[in-house]
């Protein structure tokens, strides 16, 4: 749903799709087989037949849908809220209380959703009724909404006052309890769309957007009308064939490998995910302790065991760590191939740099890396380094993305998988630091002073007067908590 | 007014009845190679247990509702935009706020923390996308900075910056998604395809970094590929408007909250929905997704005031939090996965925590 969908009643349906789930949960509790217990309740000389208490209420929710007792609560509260069950002993308190206090189904004749939107007139007919039922019977907002209405509508007045009798009369014919059910009913639906004092904004919101949204229906039947252009719909199909085309000559994968891959994931993450694990030494957010960030931060001189073995699951994971992507040069160095990284680093910066740098870079690239005898030349295939060398005459953004991807898949397929039986990686996990937990605190109630870090801003603007040059798009560090509290 | 490009004897009915068989075609494509549901494969794994949450901030501050929030890399940042204009960031750790920005606009509905840490992108009913970057001096007026980045000729509902500080991607109420050029402003490339409003993208974590996802009004959700503009893959199996959208943390694979009460998980392999997370209890729509680090639980952020938290394997639903006053317009869970944070319409956010014990 979108602000435009609000003005063009698209929140009309919105909330109709939620009226029917509710629907579906009130026929279903009014199941003769599964649906709830009804009993009579006594309202003071009167017995009203098929009503219930809140604690029935809550128990059926609790037992049909399997939930807890505060979902049962909120969900329960949420039907009273739209007018499916009423109150029968506070009719204008909107609450489902979970005790013997006696509630009702409303008629499906006055659901909101029945009904939309309830209109001005039948307002007027109802606030006219209790006016000339009991004289003074109206409250203060009544009072002011009747005399509103009278008004607005003056012209139909006699209308409404003659209807308003009607309806007395019609009424007087029935028997006690019917009319004292459908009083409680009438009642009950106007709480819930007339609201007292806009509590609930949703329904002046409501009121507010039917008449926005009669307007703009208007207009665009309007300039449909006029206009009677297919054209749109036949933009929208033929997008929607090239879509289809493309994707019926795609190739799938069976469901079994992909699904498994998702299990595996999982599998694999979990020690490494604080909810599923936790996180050592604690979670800053429990504790308030930001060991955890100062231990995993870029900086740490030697760092924790499961970050260690996170560069293990996956090449990308390696370059994404700032840490693992330096001990990973440090690597090819040894090997002799570091120039692949170097370059890969390079096509990164031009995919994601600034615009107005481009062909300065490019160039540099080519210099370093692809000229014939360069300093620091990339193996890649002739067919790519042709079509390379042909971009560069006309450099843009992506004109490295073929090299780029041959180098990556060259380094993930024959470095990487050759770095993680390396000593040097074996000897990082060796020497990698497991946190002990931190014993909860003897006094929980004593809460630690929660310190303040230098924010990622402050960092880049240090290491900029530092250098002396622009750092541009740095990593964000946190620095140690120990220098600076608030 | 003529109809241009139809041909003789199509009208727009038969071609109606002939993109309705194309669709059932491929409804049995997909079918073929589907030998096998998420929740059978996911049996041999244990069941969750009961899962604790508990919130530990409450982030007060701003004047009306909180539309939008975004985590900045550091895991203890954050920046929220609100209805009333403002857009804040704060250190959600200590409470503090750091910085306030007030935009001339009203329902800034998409905000952004860029990769640096060092700018924040926001955007809303002014159609625009703006880029401010984060001053350290308090007395400096952060709107004398703004860059206006992304022009579209509708409200703006989601942004993000790309790897880098230097591109920002937009989806906009017109109905398409851009790609911009932060330091010149330039439209880098542009994405038709949507039919109605796009309220939500995402990124993909994937090796190539260069697809992202979107999810609209018209009930789509497409993958696009970044470099050509093309529409590479679409799902349409959703009843209502997708509200959000997000990347499960491996990339194959993506998640969407809809006004039909459903999220849905898609599989971009085996190119279909492969789970629904539905329960007859939950009635009203959801607006906001997103994975928890492993990928484990889904947390979804609902209009009747709760956060549901699914069980991505299984299907079922692992847990249920209270404590909002209004809607929730956005759920975010940290960088490192240590917290989730909530954003309302009760102008609150808070940052929970949680775990199985």
């Amino acid at each position: 749903m979108t602000i435009n969908t609000m003005a063009k009643g698209g929140w009309h349906r919105e909330q109709m799709s939620c009226f029917r789930k509710m629907e579906k949960v009130i026929v279903a509790m009014q199941d003769p087989d599964m649906g709830m217990k009804m009993r009579n309740q006594r309202l003071l000389i009167t017995v009203i037949p098929h009503a219930m208490t809140g604690r029935d209420i809550i128990a059926w929710l609790i037992h049909t849908y399997s939930i807890c007792e505060e979902e049962a609560l909120h969900l329960s509260g949420l039907l009273v809220r739209y007018g499916y069950i009423y109150p029968l002993k506070e009719p204008r308190s909107l609450v489902l209380r979970p005790d013997e206090s006696p509630y009702r189904f409303q008629t499906p004749y006055f659901w909101t959703s029945t009904r939309w939107p309830a209109s001005e007139l039948d307002y007027a007919i109802y606030l006219a009724k209790k006016n000339i039922r009991k004289q003074g019977e109206l409250m203060e907002y009544e009072k002011t909404r009747y005399s509103l209405l009278h008004k607005r509508i003056n012209h139909t007045w006699d209308f409404v006052v003659m209807q308003a009798r009607e309806q007395l009369r019609a009424s007087k014919q029935r028997r006690k309890a019917d009319r004292i059910v459908f009083e409680c009913q009438e009642q009950a639906y106007w709480l819930i769309n007339r609201p007292p004092v806009c509590l609930l904004l949703l329904y002046s919101l409501l009121h507010f957007c039917t008449i926005l949204f009669y307007i703009i229906l208007y207009c665009t039947l309007l300039y449909y009308t006029i206009l009677c252009n297919a054209l749109p719909y036949y933009t929208t199909i033929e997008t929607c064939f090239t879509v289809f085309k493309q994707a019926l000559g795609r190739n799938r994968v069976k469901s079994s490998i992909c699904l498994e891959s998702f299990v595996k994931y999982s599998e694999q993450y979990q020690n490494h995910d604080p909810i599923m694990q936790g996180s050592l030494p604690s979670n800053p957010w429990i504790s308030d302790d930001t060991a955890y960030w100062t231990m995993n931060s870029e900086t740490v001189p030697i760092p924790t065991r499961l970050r260690v073995e996170r560069w293990s699951f996956s090449f990308m994971e390696l370059l994404n760590d700032d840490m693992g992507r330096r001990e990973f040069m440090t690597y090819l160095e040894k090997e002799f191939s570091a120039e692949n990284l170097c370059f890969w680093q390079a096509c990164e910066d031009i995919k994601h740099g600034e615009s107005s740098r481009i062909i300065e870079k490019v160039e540099m690239i080519y210099k370093n890396f692809l000229a014939p005898g360069a300093a620091r030349w990339v193996n890649i295939d002739s067919k790519t380094m042709d079509k390379t060398l042909e971009g560069i005459r006309n450099p843009h953004r992506f004109i490295m993305d073929d090299a780029q991807m041959h180098i990556y898949f060259l380094m993930k397929k024959d470095s990487y998988p050759r770095y993680l039986k390396s000593d040097l990686y074996k000897n990082m996990l060796a020497k990698a630091i497991v946190p002990q937990e931190t014993k909860k605190s003897v006094f929980p109630f004593v809460r630690r002073q929660r310190h303040a870090n230098p924010s990622p801003a402050q960092a880049v603007a240090q290491a900029t007067e530092e250098d002396g040059h622009a750092k541009g798009a740095g990593q964000a560090g946190t620095k140690s908590a120990a220098g600076s509290h608030v | 007014m003529a109809c241009q490009g139809l041909q003789g004897g199509e009208t727009v009915a038969s071609l109606k009845r002939e993109s309705e068989s194309l669709r059932k075609k491929l409804e049995e494509e997909r079918k073929k190679l589907s030998d096998i549901e998420l929740n059978q494969v996911a049996e041999k794994i244990e069941v969750l247990g009961p899962l604790s949450i508990k919130t530990r901030r409450v982030l007060k501050g701003h004047g009306n509702k909180v539309l939008c929030m975004d985590w900045c890399k550091d895991k203890r940042r954050l920046v929220s935009s609100s209805q009333d204009g403002k857009v804040i960031v704060w250190d959600a750790f200590t409470l503090n706020k750091e910085h306030g920005v007030a935009l001339p606009c009203t329902w800034v509905m998409a905000c952004a923390y860029a990769p640096s840490g060092c700018a924040v992108a926001c955007g809303g009913l002014d159609n625009k996308c703006s880029v401010f970057p984060l001053s350290l001096d308090k007395n400096e007026n952060l709107s004398a900075k703004k860059k206006s980045v992304a022009m579209h000729t509708n409200y703006v509902s989601g942004c993000t910056f790309t790897s880098s500080d230097m591109q920002i991607l937009t989806s906009s109420g017109d109905g398409t998604c851009a790609l911009w050029d932060v330091e010149s402003g330039q439209l880098l490339q542009s994405f038709h395809g949507h039919t109605a409003d796009v309220l939500s993208l995402d990124l993909a974590p994937s090796e190539t970094g260069n697809t992202f996802v979107s999810g609209g009004c018209d009930k789509k959700a497409n993958i696009w590929d970044m470099r050509s503009g093309q529409n590479i893959q679409s799902f349409e199996s959703h009843e209502s408007d997708i509200n959000c959208v997000k990347y499960y943390p491996s990339g194959d694979a993506f998640a969407s909250a809809s006004d039909d009460a459903t999220c849905r998980f898609y599989d971009l392999r085996a190119d279909r929905e492969v789970a629904v997370y539905q329960k007859d209890s939950v009635i009203f729509g959801a607006s906001t997704v997103d994975f928890s680090l492993s990928g484990r639980l889904l947390f979804a952020g609902y209009n009747d005031y709760t956060i549901n938290v699914w069980d991505v394997l299984k299907g079922t639903r692992a847990s249920i939090l209270f404590g909002h006053e209004n809607r929730v317009s956005r759920v975010r869970v940290s960088p490192d996965g240590t917290a989730l944070c909530s954003a309302s319409w009760d102008n609150t956010l808070r940052v929970s925590w949680a775990a199985y014990l």
